[in-house]
């Protein structure tokens, strides 16, 4: 049966907030790489890397990348939860639906480990 | 007028299958679906289908016409058939069917049943009624109206998923009408009861519901109330 105990918060209203707010903060930080590329004519690796070193600009990919797994996060187990049900898997929605999010888990694990170990040069 | 109707009689049937039947529509007049399915009962008498004040009131002959839900009594075949000339009926999508049109309500209602579908108040009775003010009272307008016919819920994709965890645009829209009522005192039990992931947020805006409500009410737009107290609660 479908539950919310694997949801983020288990608050409707919390995740809510969350998926508006990081959509905020992916959208702001969209805006800001999207400038650089923009007014930076000659744009090489060296120019990118400087651009990308500043703590200030660190703590902001960081946040966006959190904001990111979090945002993706409410998202698939919603989608999970509207889809991978008994339903249309009978008994054996529950184990394939542990599956799906354990495979979601993973790939957003890997991505927050993975961007965070980039970004500050681990 | 070629109709194709939805059959399935439990009992001696294996699967539900589409009949096709050939109604004679009298020329020069505009039925209703309802007259059509009457027709359709005087010849063949095993059709099943619920009915009964057959003027848009009771909410009992919600089905689904070429692919939208309605009320049948007050859907003219004119709106439907279009230029199809063909007239498709099927039961409520999403809800058990027990015969032929005839779905199970059981999960809509219990939705219902989960929003406390009646006034609380906990301050002791005045010698006479609760009053409230005309402007009070205006808030309660297109909410009340709601006939409970289920069009709305079982149109909506997000009822489909999880009949039994979101409350539906239909139940939603009473929650609201008894949130906004200046006599009710219950306002923060109602909207604690409603902020789990699902009652409420499973709504995704899809507005299947305001596109075939049969009395022209708004579930998403008291939806979006509800957030928002929610959201002011909560903040
Ligand atoms: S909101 Fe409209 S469609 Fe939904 S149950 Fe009420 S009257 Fe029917
Ligand atoms: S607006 Fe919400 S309640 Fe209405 S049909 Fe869409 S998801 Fe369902
Ligand atoms: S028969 Fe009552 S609403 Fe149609």
């Amino acid at each position: 049966m479908v539950t919310n105990a694997t949801s983020l918060t288990r608050s409707g209203l919390s995740d809510f907030i969350i998926q508006r707010v990081s959509a905020v903060i992916l959208a702001l930080y969209t805006l800001v790489v999207i400038g650089f590329l923009l007014m930076t004519p000659e744009l090489d690796y060296g120019t990118w890397v400087e651009f990308h070193a500043g703590t200030v600009m660190r703590l902001f990919s960081t946040l966006a990348v959190l904001a990111l797994a979090a945002h993706a996060w409410i998202g698939m187990w919603t989608v999970g939860t509207d889809y991978v049900r008994e339903h249309y898997f009978g008994q054996r929605a529950t184990v394939f639906r542990s599956i799906y999010m354990v495979i979601c888990v993973g790939v957003l694990f890997v991505f927050v480990a993975w961007s965070l170990q980039i970004f500050w040069r681990l | 007028m070629q109709v194709s109707i939805y059959r399935y009689n439990p009992d001696t049937d294996e699967a539900p299958y589409m009949q096709d039947v050939d109604v004679d529509i009298p020329e020069g007049r505009d039925l209703m679906v309802l007259d059509v399915l009457e027709m359709m009962k005087a010849s063949d008498p095993s059709i099943s289908y619920r009915r009964s004040c057959r003027e848009g009131v009771c909410g009992s002959d919600g089905v689904n016409m070429n692919g939208r839900n309605g009320l049948a009594c007050i859907t003219p075949l004119s709106e439907v058939v279009k230029k199809k000339k063909r007239l498709v009926l099927r039961p409520l999508p999403g809800l058990p069917v027990i015969r032929d049109l005839v779905v199970d309500m059981t999960q809509f209602f219990r939705q219902y049943e989960k929003i406390q579908p009646y006034l609380q108040n906990d301050t002791p009775p005045p010698a006479q009624e609760r009053l409230q003010s005309p402007e009070d009272r205006d808030k309660l307008d297109g909410l009340y109206e709601c006939i409970l016919c289920a069009c709305c819920s079982t149109a909506c994709p997000s009822f489909w998923w999880n009949p039994d965890k979101f409350i539906g645009p239909a139940g939603l829209l009473q929650a609201y009408r008894f949130l906004a009522d200046s006599r009710d005192t219950a306002t923060a039990e109602r909207l604690a009861e409603l902020d789990d992931p699902f009652s409420v947020f499973r709504c995704r805006g899809i507005m299947n519901c305001v596109s075939v409500c049969p009395k022209g009410l708004n579930p998403t737009r008291a939806i979006g109330h509800i957030k928002h107290m929610l959201l002011q609660q909560g903040t």
